[in-house]
């Protein structure tokens, strides 16, 4: 993989290093992200034993993208990047179901629930 | 053991500050704990229980995740899952006395009642737009003098006709096939929603243009009025607080947190009752004790920390894994719609980065 690639095409970008080429520390530009992929991947990625340190910035609120910074126990980052996209896409998918499992339950057992205009106030 | 599992799992209110804020459990952070990332075990104890859904409002549980991911949903929900809202407004006449920006405002934050998922995203250059991605809708209303107004009324309801332009007065202007496609037409959200005033003699005829867009662009495009989420509150008492403070705790808290029970189950000579009691200190020897009826009802204001006869009585935590999500629909689409379309998007966030990855890979080889 190159050090810099062209922002214009790619989503993704590394940002250039000193080190080119340890495969274990890495930062990558993510554009078109912000906090909400940023923290999330970072969760995903921290649950990875191999991980020492995962952390992302905005690096200025009206830039559109995030570095996230990868820093792992001999791994490749670029690999644990992308086990920690997948590992999220697979919880996404168990939400989803989940959600939809649990929607038409509710459904099920309020059946006029769905019609109602004007529900009462719940009582909080 | 206790008090780490507490750490873990739990986010501690104090008097002056939240202690255990942050997300722990991370592998490498508590010995004897194997927090690696574990889909099987994440499914275990995943679980979402649907609390309220009418055509606006949602409200669920969702339970087992971190916040990191619950946040991921309610950011996209309030900016990244599209609608159609009105982008282009054409005045052919506004001889109103709202200025034609302060009105083409105003009709952009209408909610238009349409699945967005059936249009595409409309070119930056494109001015026409064509009927996959634009929706018409017209505007055209003319206030007039009333004839049969009697001659001493001054209520302008009867003086005037059409003087206020709602969303009713929108009409919907179909475009290819769109007619086939819509059979109960397109609609703004709610009716009767007031647009302008007017009186005899002016008149506002508009023809306006919905696209379909995301909140991150403008507001308008929000699908939500609010998507928030709380923590599941947990009132632990650590010892047994009876008699008057049990009244004070009680008073402490949101109505129906906190219950009193008549514990040695007696007759209260007085109101003649042994649930209740009658409370007055003449004459009753009943004991009061207080206990958690519905912690989710708390508000969490702390307020009981500010009293020293009762602060050291309580412990006030939320689970760190219990999320209360209220989604309320603007109306284009109904909430749990909302719900599975804000997890699509992050679903597609991913991909798309993955997808660029092994691409960057494939191209060095």
């Amino acid at each position: 993989m190159t050090a810099t690639v062209d922002s214009k095409t790619r989503q993704v970008e590394i940002a250039p290093t000193d080190n080119c080429e340890d495969e274990t520390c890495k930062t990558f530009v993510l554009h078109n992200e912000d906090h909400t992929l940023g923290n999330a991947l970072r969760y995903m990625i921290m649950k990875n034993p191999q991980v020492d340190l995962c952390g992302y910035s905005v690096p200025h609120p009206s830039e559109k993208k995030i570095n996230l910074r990868i820093q792992t126990r001999g791994t490749s980052a670029t690999d644990v990047l992308k086990q920690g996209l997948s590992e999220l896409t697979t919880v996404c998918d168990h939400i989803l179901t989940t959600f939809e499992t649990s929607v038409v339950y509710y459904k099920e057992m309020n059946p006029s629930s769905e019609s109602k205009e004007h529900p009462e106030p719940m009582d909080t | 053991m206790a008090n780490i599992e507490e750490i873990r799992t739990r986010v501690r209110l104090g008097e002056f500050e939240v202690t255990n804020g942050h997300t722990t459990d991370f592998p490498g952070s508590y010995s004897g704990y194997d927090d690696a990332w574990n889909q099987v075990k994440f499914e275990k104890k995943f679980h979402i229980d649907v609390i309220r859904l009418t055509d606006r409002d949602l409200e669920f549980d969702m339970v087992g995740i971190d916040c990191a991911i619950a946040n991921a949903f309610r950011r996209i929900l309030l900016s990244e899952v599209p609608t159609m809202a009105v982008d282009k407004v054409f005045i052919y006449n506004n001889t109103s006395i709202i200025q034609d920006e302060v009105l083409a405002h105003r009709l952009g934050l209408i909610p238009i009642k349409v699945d967005p998922r059936l249009f595409e995203y409309r070119t930056a250059d494109d001015t026409e737009g064509t009927p996959e991605d634009t929706v018409v809708l017209e505007l055209k209303v003319r206030c007039k003098k009333n004839p049969n107004a009697t001659k001493d009324t001054t209520d302008p309801d009867v003086l005037y006709v059409n003087h206020k332009v709602t969303t009713n007065n929108i009409k919907w202007l179909s475009q290819g096939n769109q007619a086939a496609l819509f059979k109960d037409g397109i609609h703004p959200a709610d009716e009767d929603v007031l647009i302008a005033k007017l009186r005899p003699g002016q008149e506002i005829d508009i023809k306006m243009h919905c696209v379909k867009g995301i909140g991150k662009d403008h507001a308008k495009f929000s699908p939500v009025a609010t998507a928030s989420y709380r923590l599941l509150p947990e009132i632990t008492l650590t010892q047994p607080v009876e008699g008057a403070l049990a009244e004070q705790l009680k008073q402490c808290f949101a109505p129906g947190v906190i219950e009193i029970d008549n514990i040695d189950g007696v007759l209260c000579v007085v109101s003649v009752d042994s649930a209740v009691c009658c409370r007055c200190a003449v004459g009753c020897v009943c004991v009061l004790r207080a206990r958690v009826a519905a912690a989710r009802k708390d508000t969490c204001s702390r307020e009981v920390l500010r009293h020293d006869t009762i602060k050291d009585c309580v412990k006030l935590t939320r689970v760190r894994d219990h999320f209360i999500f209220s989604v309320e629909s603007t109306g284009a689409l109904p909430p749990d719609v909302l719900v599975t379309e804000a997890i699509k998007v992050l679903q597609a966030k991913c991909r798309r980065v993955l997808q660029e990855l092994e691409d960057v890979d494939s191209d060095d080889q």
